[in-house]
């Protein structure tokens, strides 16, 4: 068990080296952009990082989205009766 | 009658005979039901290969096209793939019915007729209700009836469409039409129900969940995508189509991200998928046609194979909440690299089947200079990584210690994950694979560097952006309400209204009546009755005199009336 609870995944040390990989590839993927030349539609889907900023920020509003709409729309998990009377 | 073997029926023999048999032989007919099917599938030519008379309407039960031959082909190997992944754990009755259920998809596809196409679309309804049955819970019972209901009423919808272009225009093909008028609006409905489109793509998420672990790698493949065949059939180009299409995209990923049932998440992002190929149906073009059907493909496969990936963690551990789960990448590490293959798969990642086949529809929008969808399919794009390809395999596999050391899956189950999972990766390494059987030729290369690094940078960001905002997404023990409330809480309460009004009424007018009829029985009972102080008129002993006189009075009276 002990070792389990240690798994090599799990220490902060491992944690800590996947962010810094993490942070290095994200660099490079947009770095990538000074020498591979990114096709753009419409104009603004070629200009410089705009793939990482575009993900970034539609998703920070997806997640603000759901959010708010989160306060409206949750329930309880027992909100609707399960079983037999609920049909 | 037939020069070849109808797919759809040799499913369905092998459906029933899996019913009949035992043991090793049941396992073979499991197994080898959709290969002879897949075999018989691609025996079938192009055109239409017969035609029987019903009614003065020519039925076309089979009609051929590289289009119908890929769908059929893909649900026959969903069939081999989930029959793999269930054989040894699933009843024979979910076996069966999964089996007629394919049949029935398998039968749509080679439609030549809309009446064929009725039939076989009837068939997945009732079929896929027993599946969600096979759940066997209370809550799997209930939401199988609701399921059904919304099926039937689908198919009623769609019968009505079918009558009246039979009536209207003499001609019951399976042929291109526009929704510009009530019929064929009726059958756009009717399809766009099953497709889950909005407003009621509830009944997905609120079925498929419910089903058995194994049911629901079945449920995923067929009658979405069965509907999105249909829309290619009968409703290329309809612009109607690109709205609801990129309506369900989003509404999928924020249903997604609010959701703590590991299935559910599942299920949701089933629509968003769906909501990409509607969206490229719509678009109409060859480019776009193409590209949702390589999607489809593609999907069945990565949906299936995660679908897979939370069975058998739930048949382990017997929880499918992200709270309750976590932490299994330990022991169930053959599980957890399928799904996360699935989960990558689904976000589009390059070198898998998502990439190569998304993004044909987004090159359509694109082409076609549809800026705003263009956008708005890259930033879901962006979003199937957030809530599929991230969420599912971190809560499931990593995130917290739950404390869980459940086995890793069983064998059959394991291979189904892997053979899929080999798919997934194939189809994104060779694409050509897939892009020879699509229905036009494909020009459309999806390997140049720009646009690998347009969605490396798209993706990983996307990835950045879960990670960062991972507090806010911190899982609940709550459902979301959908437009499901409105049959499940606003229908039972306006039912329950009508009823305690109706039953008040009739209550009140009982006790009028009863009131009534009690001061009539006791007016009544004045006359008739032998009372004690003094008997009623006509209960009264009266004296022959009196009587007399009375006879009398009358006669005269009646004497008179006869004279005058």
């Amino acid at each position: 068990m002990n070792d389990e609870k240690s798994h090599w995944l799990t220490r902060p040390a491992t944690i800590r080296k996947l962010w810094w990989g993490f942070s290095v590839v994200l660099a490079l993927t947009v770095a990538a952009q000074f020498f591979i030349y990114v096709k753009g539609y419409f104009g603004v889907d070629g200009w410089f990082g705009f793939g990482a900023v575009f993900g970034f920020f539609s998703c920070l509003a997806m997640v603000l989205v759901a959010k708010a709409l989160g306060v409206v729309l949750k329930r309880n998990e027992d909100y609707y009766p399960a079983g037999d009377d609920d049909v | 009658m037939f020069d070849v073997l109808p797919p759809a029926i040799v499913m369905v023999a092998g459906a029933i005979l899996i019913g009949l048999l035992r043991g090793h032989w049941r396992t073979l007919f499991v197994l080898g039901t959709p290969l002879l099917t897949l075999w018989a599938i691609w025996q079938i030519p192009d055109g239409v290969v017969a035609t029987v008379n019903f009614l003065d309407y020519p039925i076309e039960p089979i009609e051929g096209s590289p289009l119908r031959r890929l769908f059929a082909t893909i649900f026959a190997l969903m069939a081999f793939g989930g029959g793999l992944y269930a054989f040894r754990q699933a009843k024979w009755y979910e076996l069966s019915a999964a089996m007629i259920y394919a049949a029935g998809a398998i039968g749509v596809s080679f439609a030549g007729d809309l009446i064929t196409f009725f039939l076989y679309w009837e068939l997945m309804a009732l079929f896929s209700t027993v599946v969600v049955w096979c759940g066997g819970t209370p809550g799997a019972r209930a939401a199988g009836i609701r399921y059904a209901i919304m099926h039937l009423l689908g198919g009623v919808i769609l019968k009505v469409g079918i009558e009246g272009v039979a009536i209207h225009t003499g001609s019951i093909d399976v042929q291109p039409m526009l929704a510009n008028n009530f019929d064929t609006w009726m059958i756009l409905i009717g399809v766009l129900i099953n497709a889950a489109a909005p407003p009621v793509s509830a009944w997905l998420s609120d079925a498929y969940p419910e089903s058995s672990p194994t049911g629901s790698v079945f449920l995923s493949a067929f009658t979405t995508k069965t509907a999105v065949l249909a829309l290619i059939l009968l409703f290329p180009g309809e612009p109607v189509l690109v709205g609801i299409g990129l309506f369900m995209v989003m509404y999928g990923i924020i249903y997604a991200l609010l959701e703590n049932d590991v299935r559910r998440i599942l299920a949701y992002s089933v629509v968003n998928q769906v909501g990409f190929m509607v969206c490229a149906v719509g678009i109409g073009t060859q480019m776009a046609l193409n590209g949702a059907a390589a999607h489809a493909f593609a999907h069945i496969l990565y949906k299936a194979l995660l679908f897979m990936s939370a069975g058998a963690v739930i048949y382990r551990t017997g929880f499918s909440k992200c709270t309750d789960l976590g932490g299994l990448f330990r022991t169930m590490p053959i599980t957890a690299v399928c799904g996360i293959i699935g989960a990558l798969a689904i976000s589009g990642f390059p070198l898998t089947s998502g990439f190569t086949t998304k993004t044909m529809i987004s090159q359509a929008a694109a082409d076609n200079g549809l800026v705003f969808v263009y956008f708005m399919l890259a930033a879901a794009s962006a979003g199937v990584f957030l809530h599929a390809g991230i969420k599912f395999p971190w809560f499931v596999f990593f995130q917290k210690d739950s404390g869980l050391r459940p086995k890793d899956a069983p064998w059959n189950m394991a291979a189904a994950m892997v053979l899929l999972s080999a798919l997934c990766i194939l189809l994104g390494v060779f694409p050509e694979l897939l892009y020879r059987f699509l229905p036009y030729p494909v020009d459309y290369v999806p390997y140049t560097a720009g646009k690998v690094l347009f969605y490396l940078q798209l993706l990983l960001f996307s990835g950045l952006a879960f990670f960062l905002l991972l507090p806010l997404m911190k899982r609940t023990l709550t459902i979301s309400l959908d437009t499901d409330w409105m049959w499940r809480v606003l229908l039972n309460r306006i039912a329950r209204a009508i009823y305690t009004t109706v039953a008040s009424i009739g209550i009140a007018l009982q006790t009028r009546i009863g009131e009534s009829l009690d001061a009539l029985r006791k007016r009544a009972g004045g006359h008739f009755g032998t009372g004690l102080s003094r008997a009623g008129v006509f209960a009264r002993a009266w004296s022959i005199g009196t009587t007399a006189l009375w006879i009398a009075v009358l006669l005269t009276a009646y004497v008179l009336f006869y004279l005058v």
